[in-house]
């Protein structure tokens, strides 16, 4: 059973969002780590990339496949995780903590609300 | 609707996500590609490989169709001993590549690819049609009815014993199976029905691979299972078969061979006995190999960090008339070596170890150096 944590917002592509004032951290949940399993690179956007909800902005490569991973949210880019570059394993240990993708400054703050709420997620994911 | 191996609901029950391959529903992994890649160079790891296609050939004759159609000597064979070989069509093109092994004086087991059981089949019984002797030839697709697997891992001759408990009566006479020297197979006894083990495998460490009967293969991996548990030998999908095979530089089949690519090129030459007379290719296969060849096999390792290569990435040479010299096959990120590795094929001026070369990944180059084959060696 994967972990959900109950202070995030997710979206059905299985990213999380973490929203501290006008800013919010994005990277992808526990259920999709599993999924992807055992991930060897992260591709991350450049730094101040203008974004719109449900772009495609970075890729999580396994050893057998690429993904893509979706912007749940739109606006600019203010940091990416250097960490991933070192160690992309990260984003399997450590999916809600060290294994964040980017900060987003929000240019609509009213996206999250539409966002998924645990419940809902855990429900899309099958508990 | 996909086939399923006699061990499927073995592989259902341990939690095994499965992929089809080559018309297979297979276990790809069970906990993850990297953590059972690294438990077979460690330890040990044992694969279901009931998929691959088993042929039979009986008969006073049988050795002298075989090196007719296989491009290794078959000759070379003593009872109880098996060798690497390829069946190339008239152009030298591979049709497939195979363990060939002499089972008895006069009887011979090719263990041939899931995915060409249909035409290597089809192929034998054309060959064999045209043969003069055909008729004291008895040839068997036997792959419904026999099951495999593979252990493999450094730890495997410390327990194979305790799976087969006997001398083996058949092939390689030996007082045990961990007796078998490399290659070498016999014929021993699993709670009274036939099992046939071999000193072989596809990974590039120590290792033994069982056949059986169907009926059977399901009892002896569930004893292996059981009783490798204590030398932390654990159940391995295709995904570590493939990364593994892939840091050793073992072909295969649809990657570095097809049809349209012959032995030589693909760097397996080694088994293509062109002094043993007369065989299907061999024609190619003398020319190519007096002559030189159009494209050759090459491993390679990223210098630069990158996603890792894929087949059919192209494969660039570098500095400032960079241009593309050929493309991937197999790719991966190596888990032992923690970089990304593959094999291509680039034209021979670019085939030499230490040649830099790029490999273009999702529409940008990265830097690449070809190396010798392995790509992974053993730490002594």
């Amino acid at each position: 059973m994967s972990n959900i944590p109950s202070d995030l917002r997710y979206a059905k592509s299985h990213e999380w969002v973490r929203v501290s004032g006008d800013t919010a951290t994005v990277g992808i949940t526990d259920h999709a780590q599993h999924e992807l399993t055992d991930v060897v690179f992260v591709e991350l956007p450049a730094k101040d990339r203008q974004l719109k909800a449900g772009d495609a902005c970075a890729v999580v490569q396994s050893v057998k496949t690429a993904s893509d991973i979706y912007s749940p949210v739109s606006g600019q880019i203010v940091e990416v995780n250097k960490a991933l570059s070192d160690n992309p394993a990260l984003v399997n240990s450590e999916p809600y903590g060290n294994g964040w993708f980017y900060k987003i400054k929000l240019s609509n703050p009213g996206e999250v609300n539409a966002l998924l709420t645990p419940e809902q997620y855990k429900q899309q994911v099958g508990g | 609707m996909l086939k399923r191996t006699p061990l499927f609901e073995l592989h259902q029950k341990l939690g095994a996500r499965l992929v089809e391959f080559g018309g297979w529903e297979m276990p790809v992994q069970y906990t993850s590609i990297v953590d059972e890649h690294l438990a077979v160079r460690k330890s040990g790891g044992i694969f279901d490989i009931s998929h691959m296609g088993e042929v039979l050939l009986t008969g006073k004759r049988a050795a002298i169709f075989l090196n007719h159609v296989l491009t290794n000597d078959i000759r070379k064979l003593a009872e109880g001993q098996g060798q690497y070989t390829l069946m190339c069509n008239e152009r030298g093109g591979v049709i497939d590549d195979l363990y060939a092994y002499r089972l008895r004086a006069e009887e011979y087991l090719l263990i041939i690819n899931a995915s060409r059981i249909d035409d290597d089949v089809a192929w034998l019984q054309k060959q064999l049609a045209a043969f003069p002797d055909r008729d004291s030839i008895d040839l068997q697709n036997a792959s419904a009815r026999i099951g495999a697997v593979a252990i493999q891992g450094p730890r495997v001759v410390e327990f194979i014993d305790q799976c087969f408990p006997s001398c083996s009566h058949c092939g390689t006479l030996v007082a045990r199976a961990s007796d078998l020297a490399k290659n070498q197979i016999g014929e021993f006894h699993f709670f009274g029905q036939p099992a046939w083990v071999s000193r072989t495998g596809y990974t590039g460490e120590d290792g033994f691979e069982v056949v059986s009967p169907s009926e059977t293969i399901a009892a002896i991996w569930s004893k292996v299972l059981a009783t490798g548990h204590q030398y932390c030998l654990q159940p391995a999908g295709l995904g570590a078969r493939d990364t593994l095979r892939t840091e050793v530089c073992y072909p295969l089949y649809g990657h570095e061979l097809d049809e349209e690519t012959t032995p030589i090129e693909a760097g397996v030459g080694f088994f293509v006995s062109l002094d043993k007379g007369d065989f299907i290719g061999r024609s190619v296969l003398a020319e190519q190999k007096a002559k030189g060849v159009g494209k050759k096999s090459v491993a390679f390792k990223m210098t630069d960090k990158s996603a890792p290569p894929r087949p059919h990435y192209p494969i660039w040479s570098t500095g400032a008339n960079a241009a593309p010299i050929g493309e991937v096959v197999s790719g991966t990120q190596s888990p032992s070596l923690n970089i990304g590795i593959g094999m291509g094929y680039v034209k021979p001026e670019f085939a030499k170890a230490q040649t830099p070369i790029e490999i273009e990944i999702r529409g940008k180059r990265y830097a690449a150096v070809v190396v010798p084959k392995p790509i992974y060696r053993k730490p002594d």
